[in-house]
């Protein structure tokens, strides 16, 4: 039978004893956990941020209409050359419209899916921004901009004017702040835009873009699909890209297969289209656990030598205990009874300092014009990463007790009380 | 008369640096309320017997039988279990928990026994110390008290449990004169008093001859 009221009341008399050891031992762990609530909580931010950067503008599927050569040459389709071995230089693309072939209809299909949140029409093309004797290249996308804002969250990145402006003004345009800035242009203003084609129009400047990627915010605006319909004379069935949100992104890349062999269009799903974000994710991860645990080890190692020279020192007391009818258990229960104070004190105190310090960073105003939507540093607080620390501080404060407490539990008392 | 102990053909070797024989072929018995005292010269094995008797060492050979029981091949934890109820052990040097007041140094053996609740535990202590006259040192540190003192707290620690034999290594080794004159009382007194086996192993010639038995012990005989 285990007493653990004597067994705890002589653990808590050696650590009270030797406090100045046990403060050290308890602030060692206390500093892993606290370290790692800290880092993981800034680092799972700082991803957030990140994925949401690109992947929360980012469609979870994509499906457009690619220019690509024929994979199939007329020669490999003819039976008198089957057995023939045949060469076909310089393969070109056969000229194709960017245009999506029944556009309206495959919306219609995707929406009535049950896995799709929405599926949102743009029609995307390169044109001229033209103000004054300047002359810039870019991307004019037509847009449904309300629905933009639902599902892709446009209106995060509008700085200044709004999705509603945009879809309430005929001929106006949502311009990138790089081109505003270029141009030295101002909300109000007109700017000329200029297909491919040739022709001018001009356009209504309701607000400004900022995504954050500044390659981006140089060419890209924003207008209603009609306007664009209307600078490139097209019928307004014309649609170059379609946009699927799903309800789990998980589904994306089946459905992006299936689309692919339906429709015979191109469908790239989110997670082909932005794989090295899920590899930068896995490396901050990783660093953030390297870190932890490395402080941890070094805390379990402070608490080994502590308990070592504890026992050490405690060898009289080892045995009078065991003469008086102790068992090697109940010795060793003592001892590690001692290292799972210090691991739960700690571990504690680490929770609340790594709390504390990731809340604390949570305020500091972290301003940059790359990211429109942040204002302070991300912090990603989650009860999950408290549950881990402790298990981490519980584990490794064992493991470090549990050595010196077999040696404590295995010290024979004649050896000891013979060397007096 | 009822027997306490009794060994029976104990042989003990050491192996190390040579092998060699500390204990040969010890056979006795003590006796219920019988107060035995040990003699002989240094090195003859007096301790190595007495660590062995109190089932603190169980590397040696023969039979040992506390209350008729054979304990002797008992395991460690049942060992543990018989030396905190029936054996009280006074060493030579006052094994005290210094960082442990008085009072909680004689209670932890009754609390690890756990027969009896914290405060009837706590009134045996206080009874114990009353008994040895040091009644007035229970909350003071073992660490603050003098060496007489602490060898007092040791006998009132052994006695906690009222334990069927108590046994002692030269107890009044380090003491001075008076103090050891007032340990040997005490054990006579409890010896007579309260019928307790008492096995002491002592140098002391005339603390000897005031006891019941005198086992006499040379190169690792008894003779
Ligand atoms: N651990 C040991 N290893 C080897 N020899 C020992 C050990 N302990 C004691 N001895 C030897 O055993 C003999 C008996 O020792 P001990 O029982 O302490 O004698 P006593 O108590 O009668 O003075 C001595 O010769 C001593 O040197
Ligand atoms: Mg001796």
């Amino acid at each position: 039978m285990i007493n653990w009221n004597i067994i705890l009341s002589i653990a808590k008399t050696h650590l009270v004893t030797k406090l100045r050891q046990t403060l050290v031992a308890t602030l060692g762990v206390t500093f892993g956990i606290g370290s790692y609530i800290t880092l993981v909580s800034f680092m799972t931010g700082l991803n957030a941020m990140l994925d949401d950067l690109i992947l929360n503008q980012t469609p979870h599927i994509h499906i457009y209409n690619e220019i690509e050569p024929s994979k199939d040459q007329p020669v490999s389709i003819y039976d008198d050359f089957a057995s023939h071995l045949n060469f076909v230089r310089s393969i070109k693309p056969k000229i194709s419209q960017k245009k999506i072939h029944n556009a309206l209809p495959i919306i219609d299909y995707l929406e009535k899916d049950k896995d799709v949140l929405g599926a949102l029409p743009q029609v995307v093309t390169q044109i001229f921004y033209i103000a004054g004797s300047i002359e810039l290249g870019g991307n004019l996308t037509g847009i449904n901009p309300l629905e933009e804002s639902k599902y892709f969250n446009l209106e995060d990145y509008i700085i200044e004017g709004s999705a509603e402006t945009l879809e309430n003004t005929d001929n106006g345009i949502i311009l990138g702040i790089g081109i505003a800035k270029k141009m030295a242009l101002n909300v109000g203003d007109r700017i000329q835009i200029s297909p491919i084609s040739g022709d001018f129009f001009p356009l209504k400047i309701v607000g400004f873009y900022q995504s954050g990627i500044s390659d981006l915010d140089a060419i890209q605006s924003f207008t209603n699909i009609s306007t664009v319909q209307r600078i490139l004379g097209e019928a307004n069935n014309y649609i170059t890209d379609i946009n699927v949100k799903l309800k789990d992104l998980e589904k994306a890349l089946p459905m992006s297969q299936l689309i692919e062999q339906q429709f015979g269009l191109k469908a790239v799903d989110i997670k082909t289209a932005n794989a090295q974000f899920d590899t930068g994710t896995d490396i901050r991860n990783l660093i953030t656990y390297a870190v932890s645990i490395t402080l941890l080890i070094v805390a379990g190692f402070g608490i080994y030598n502590i308990l070592n020279m504890l026992i050490y020192e405690k060898m009289n007391d080892i045995a009078i205990l065991k003469a008086t009818g102790f068992s090697g258990k109940d010795v060793q229960l003592i001892f590690m009874s001692q290292a799972m104070i210090i691991g739960i004190l700690g571990g504690l105190l680490g929770l609340l300092i790594g709390f504390g310090l990731a809340s604390f960073i949570g305020t500091i105003p972290f301003e940059t014009e790359a990211l429109p939507t942040v204002d302070t540093y991300p912090i990603h607080l989650q009860p999950s990463y408290f549950i881990i620390g402790f298990s981490f501080a519980m584990v490794s404060t064992f493991l470090a007790g549990y050595l010196p407490s077999r040696k404590a539990k295995k010290i024979d008392p004649v050896t000891i009380i013979r060397g007096q | 008369m009822d027997i306490v102990l009794e060994a029976k053909h104990i042989d003990k070797y050491f192996k190390k640096p040579v092998k060699f024989q500390v204990l040969k072929d010890i056979n006795f018995q003590i006796k219920t309320g019988e107060f035995t005292s040990i003699m002989g010269k240094s090195g003859c094995g007096k301790s190595t017997l007495l660590y062995i008797l109190s089932t603190m060492d169980t590397n040696y050979t023969g039979e040992l039988y506390l209350q008729n029981q054979l304990i002797t091949g008992k395991d460690a934890t049942h060992l543990s279990y018989l030396r905190n109820k029936h054996i009280g052990f006074v060493f030579q040097f006052h094994y005290l928990l210094s960082e442990f007041t008085v009072l909680e140094n004689v209670m932890l053996p009754a609390k690890k026994l756990a027969e009896k609740s914290v405060v009837d535990i706590k009134q045996t202590a206080q009874n114990k110390l009353k008994m040895l006259n040091i009644e007035h040192l229970a909350l003071k540190k073992a660490s603050q008290i003098s060496g007489g003192e602490k060898q007092r707290v040791a006998i009132a620690r052994a006695l906690i449990n009222n334990p069927s034999i108590i046994m002692g290594d030269e107890p009044t080794g380090n003491l001075d004169s008076h103090n050891a004159e007032n340990v040997f009382s005490i054990f006579k007194q409890l010896s007579e008093e309260q019928g307790l086996s008492l096995l002491i192993v002592t140098h002391d010639e005339d603390f000897a001859k005031k006891t019941d038995r005198i086992l006499l012990m040379e190169d690792g005989k008894m003779l």
